[in-house]
């Protein structure tokens, strides 16, 4: 009964406050940016969505930007590691791995 | 959320084909994982040439002169062939390069072989491109010490050089860009042929002794060299730091290009073919021989800042370090590719 009102109440706060934040899953295959299965090379999101970089390659990434919009780096992690980050501000931010640059896409945020 | 795709890759379309033959093969009860592997490192094409410098006849031979010309110096004494001499695996036999007034540079001469497959050029890879990288070594103080302008009105008082410009680039006269793209057409053409490996990898195998085969289980397997080291080329466009001894300041390496903690002191994974003509190895020359690259590896590398996490003692035996060393040495050119130095045009 206690759970049943916990969920209502949580429904009902996000209800209220509108907030709905989406969370992208972007995975690292062959050394590219892969979205269900499909090569990207840019995606666009809403402010404050996150995007989740998924490593599913055998070996380490890092992905970071230096765009003015957002600075961010999510340090080596190994395969079958996932790292997040949310984007707050509108603009484009260029995405790339520090370890295999070729892998680069653009994140447009709305 | 939207996206963008990107156009189906080469790899991807050629997969199909790949499993109908691994199929085929299973049925015939061959060796179905080692040929798997074999098809990995078949030979791809070059990355394209940009639209404005499509390979011809013509730009190749005025590169290959450009490349041969001392007078692309400042002192008229070094050409690109200086540090990249066909004769020594189109490298220069050095730890590290020597540049203008015998300076002796930071980094080695890598050989410019099969550079026309690489994404990044340099070994911090600061330039993409061929004919980006071509210029870099000419205005280098350090290296080759020429001053453009003045470069430019060299060349064009060479009456011999006017109909080689004018039969590769009509109508573009003598410019840095000109310049730049006869040295990168002329690159392109400078590729390895078939080591024993290449034989194997086409099905021979025969070209490949018990121990090269050895060795190339460890390469992909308890030696995890292919984890960098993959693919036709032996390299991945990526850069790592693998913990080399130093002398000095560390060389800061991919840093400079993108100062990103992970990249601190890494540089460019080298191409493994040719290494019997490329000593001494690593991008500070450090090693002198295979065995004490392999030692390297099998040590984890030096706690240096900046060290890649995939950098782990790899607890190989002796035996097995000879296996890998054989296995290296089935990369190099069968029959390597020669030049002969032209007539500089007068």
């Amino acid at each position: 009964m206690k759970t049943r009102f916990y969920a209502l109440f949580a429904t009902l706060a996000l209800t209220i406050s509108g907030a709905h934040a989406d969370d992208v899953i972007v995975d690292q295959i062959d050394k590219t940016f892969v979205i269900d299965g499909t090569e990207v090379e840019s995606l666009t999101v809403s402010a404050g969505d996150s995007v989740s970089f998924r490593n599913s390659d055998p070996f380490f990434h890092n992905i970071f930007s230096l765009s003015a919009t957002q600075i961010f780096d999510l340090g080596s992690y190994p395969s079958g590691e996932s790292r997040s980050v949310s984007f707050d501000k509108p603009g484009l931010v260029e995405v790339e791995c520090a370890i295999h640059p070729d892998m680069y896409m653009t994140i447009e945020v709305e | 959320m939207r996206l963008n795709n990107r156009a189906l890759s080469g790899s991807e379309c050629t997969r199909p084909s790949v499993w109908a033959l691994l199929f085929v093969l299973s049925v015939m009860n061959l060796s179905v994982p080692a040929l798997a592997g074999r098809a990995d490192y078949q030979r791809p094409d070059i990355q394209p040439p940009p639209a404005n410098n499509q390979t011809t006849e013509a730009r190749v031979a005025l590169g290959r002169v450009l490349f041969f010309d001392p007078r692309l110096s400042g002192s008229n004494w070094i050409s690109c062939a200086t540090c990249h001499n066909p004769a020594v695996g189109w490298a220069d036999g050095l730890a590290t390069g020597i540049g203008h007034n015998m300076t002796t540079l930071s980094r080695a001469s890598p050989t410019v072989l099969n550079t026309a497959y690489n994404k990044f050029q340099f070994w911090d890879g600061r330039v993409r491109s061929l004919e980006a990288q071509a210029l870099g070594p000419i205005v280098s103080d350090t290296e080759m010490h020429q001053d453009m302008d003045e470069l430019i009105e060299e060349l064009k008082a060479i009456e011999g050089y006017r109909p080689l410009f004018d039969a590769a680039y009509p109508g573009e006269g003598i410019s840095a860009s000109v310049i730049s793209r006869a040295l990168a057409a002329y690159e392109r053409t400078l590729l390895t042929t078939d080591a024993p490996f290449d034989l194997w990898v086409k099905g021979d195998d025969s070209a490949l002794s018990d121990a090269a085969k050895r060795g190339f289980a460890l390469f992909e397997g308890k030696a995890r060299c292919s984890v960098c080291h993959h693919g036709f080329n032996f390299q991945d466009d990526g850069f790592h730091n693998i913990g080399l001894p130093s002398h000095g300041e560390q060389d800061p390496g991919r840093y400079a290009v993108r100062p990103i903690r992970a990249v601190m002191g890494a540089f460019k994974t080298p191409t493994l073919r040719e290494l019997a003509r490329t000593a001494p190895y690593m991008h500070n020359g450090a090693y002198n021989t295979l065995r004490e690259v392999i030692e390297h590896y099998n040590s984890g590398g030096e706690p240096v800042e900046g060290l890649s996490p995939m950098m782990q003692p790899l607890g190989l035996s002796t035996q097995e370090i000879d296996d890998l060393v054989v296995f290296l040495d089935s990369l190099n050119s069968i029959n390597p590719l020669t030049e002969t130095i032209p007539v500089l045009p007068q």
